[in-house]
């Protein structure tokens, strides 16, 4: 069953004469990793904010069309009952920090204090956090001292410590070193292992093809492209609705062009050697 | 002779924190030049002294070949123009237009030479159909875009970009990589600091690579993305196109035309 249903979904936010979404129709199944693509003011934001339902309790503006989220209306979820299923970590890192609390371990409990969880457990994620995140040498800190990408790791550990079952993840990475952001990716899949379903908002192609199993492409507001990675983003047809294509796949295209080899063309680095050091053709 | 010089430069913050160890680096007027280094390897601290928004503790800067120790923040900002990693720091007025000619106004230049400035750096950013936009009706991505143009629109002769490409999508990277190239050949420096491995390949001659607080490499991007050692020591990785021309067995590769004509 899907999770995540959006049906002739569209939006307009308030005063606007346009739909930012228009009649945006897909369904994400439990389990599953959507990377959500497309330019810059598509609107991949406003559909993750559909999704966690700020749209339209705090954005107000105009929704038509029906969304579900585990079967169940969205609009006959409470507040703090959508936030416990849907986590939701914010583009800006900078507006995800609480501002109230005074060092990193307090910040990543802050969220848990709020819906009640036992002092006992809170303790006890606060502290499987700290691992997973390696914020070993930041618990201490004040979390506005941090630099931005600390803030960013800082700002995903204390919506993961909620625990929820759908985790939308808003350009995790934007402010992250390609280091930090690989552990991110990480934490990913271990997300996906745990059964998370996930949509990830990300601009770093390389790493979404290599760890989304499905892609939904936003072009001006409507569905550009959907299906399943290995179809999606080894089309060409990506580049014109504003998306963008892995290194390896622009380099496929470019030596198919030249040699006529056909088959498959790979999404990483790994796939790709495998095909090459068998001499190119498949 | 170089117009901007750190020479063993160090900054300790006031709570003792040592965030970067005798740096030395030179620039010379049209130069474009990538900053990439691990978050916490003193990037963001290194060019915060360069125009002096911090002072070294250690060491000297050298502005057109005069040491900035007794200039005011203000003198050396004229000339050494920084864009903040978070736009939103930098924000503040209700309209694009005045965002990008407030400094100008402050220095009380004539409304047409504010008004020719600050078209001219809105034009150079993609931001000329936006002008009367309040700036928080923009995306962060575009936001980012308004303070380079409203440091651009002050003519300084340095432009320091702090991880402009984060966030950003396929057509604005472009759009940086075409600011960057068009400041440099107006005989401006140019020093960005970047994640975007790919971005540095396509658009950049020189790079420094920062760890640990220090320079370790001030070199050309092959040089650069092709010493596993120094990757390794800096915890940056190859480009993918390097990593796969890495596997294959092949060395010294940049981009797509070369691996084809190595490869086929």
């Amino acid at each position: 069953m899907a999770v995540i249903s959006l049906k002739n979904v569209s939006y307009r936010y308030p005063l606007e004469e346009n739909q930012v979404i228009k009649n945006v129709s897909f369904e994400i199944e439990k389990g599953q990793v959507w990377g959500l693509i497309g330019a810059n003011e598509s609107g991949k934001t406003s559909i993750c904010n559909i999704i966690r339902g700020f749209i339209p309790e705090i954005y107000r503006g105009e929704l038509e069309g029906e969304v579900e989220i585990k079967g169940k209306k969205i609009e006959s979820y409470g507040d703090g009952e959508l936030a416990s299923v849907v986590g939701y970590s914010f583009q800006n890192p900078f507006t995800q920090i609480s501002g109230v609390k005074e060092t990193v371990y307090e910040e990543l409990a802050y969220g848990m204090e709020n819906i009640g969880v036992p002092r006992d457990e809170m303790i006890d994620r606060v502290e499987k956090l700290i691992q997973i995140f390696h914020l070993e040498k930041l618990k201490d800190k004040n979390p506005f001292q941090l630099s931005g990408g600390q803030k960013q790791r800082v700002a995903l550990a204390s919506m993961i410590a909620l625990d929820p079952e759908i985790v939308i993840l808003d350009e995790p990475t934007s402010q992250l070193d390609p280091q930090s952001t690989e552990e991110i990716f990480e934490i990913i899949q271990l997300l996906k292992e745990q059964g998370k379903t996930i949509i990830l908002v990300e601009h770093k192609i390389d790493l979404i093809a290599e760890y989304c199993d499905h892609i939904l492409l936003i072009s001006g507001g409507e569905i550009g492209m959907i299906g399943e990675t290995e179809e999606v983003l080894t089309d060409p047809k990506v580049l014109t609705y504003g998306g963008q294509l892995p290194q390896v796949v622009l380099y496929f295209l470019e030596r198919r062009k030249k040699t006529g080899e056909k088959g498959k063309i790979p999404l990483t680095v790994e796939q790709a050697y495998k095909i090459l050091k068998k001499g190119g053709r498949n | 002779m170089a117009y901007l010089e750190l020479k063993n430069v160090s900054y300790v913050y006031p709570n003792g924190y040592t965030a970067v160890e005798d740096v030395s680096m030179a620039f010379k007027e049209g130069e474009a030049v990538a900053i990439i280094g691990q978050n916490g390897a003193g990037k963001t601290t290194t060019v915060k002294l360069m125009n002096g928004l911090l002072r070294p503790s250690k060491g000297e800067i050298l502005l057109e070949g005069e040491s900035t120790e007794n200039k005011t923040t203000a003198s050396i900002a004229r000339k050494v123009g920084y864009v903040f990693q978070n736009p939103d720091d930098q924000i503040f007025q209700e309209s694009i237009y005045k965002e990008i000619a407030y400094g100008l106004v402050k220095q009380k230049m004539s409304h047409e030479e504010v008004k020719r400035r600050a078209l001219e750096a809105a034009r150079l950013c993609g931001l000329e159909e936006d002008l009367e936009e309040h700036p928080y009706n923009l995306p962060y991505s575009k936001r980012k875009f308004i303070t380079i143009a409203a440091i651009v629109a002050m003519d300084p002769k340095v432009v320091i970009l702090d991880e402009p490409t984060a966030g950003q999508d396929r057509a604005s990277i472009q759009l940086l990589g075409d600011i960057v190239h068009k400041l440099a050949e107006k005989n401006k420096i140019v020093i960005t600091i970047t994640h975007d491995m790919e971005f540095v390949v396509k658009y950049f001659k020189r790079v420094i690579v920062m760890a640990e607080k220090k320079v370790r490499r001030d070199g050309g991007p092959r040089e650069i993305f092709w010493d596993e050692e120094l990757l390794r020591f800096s915890s940056l990785k190859q480009p993918y196109l390097c990593q796969l021309a890495n596997l294959l067995g092949y060395r010294d590769i940049l981009t797509i035309d070369e691996l084809l004509e190595v490869d086929l």
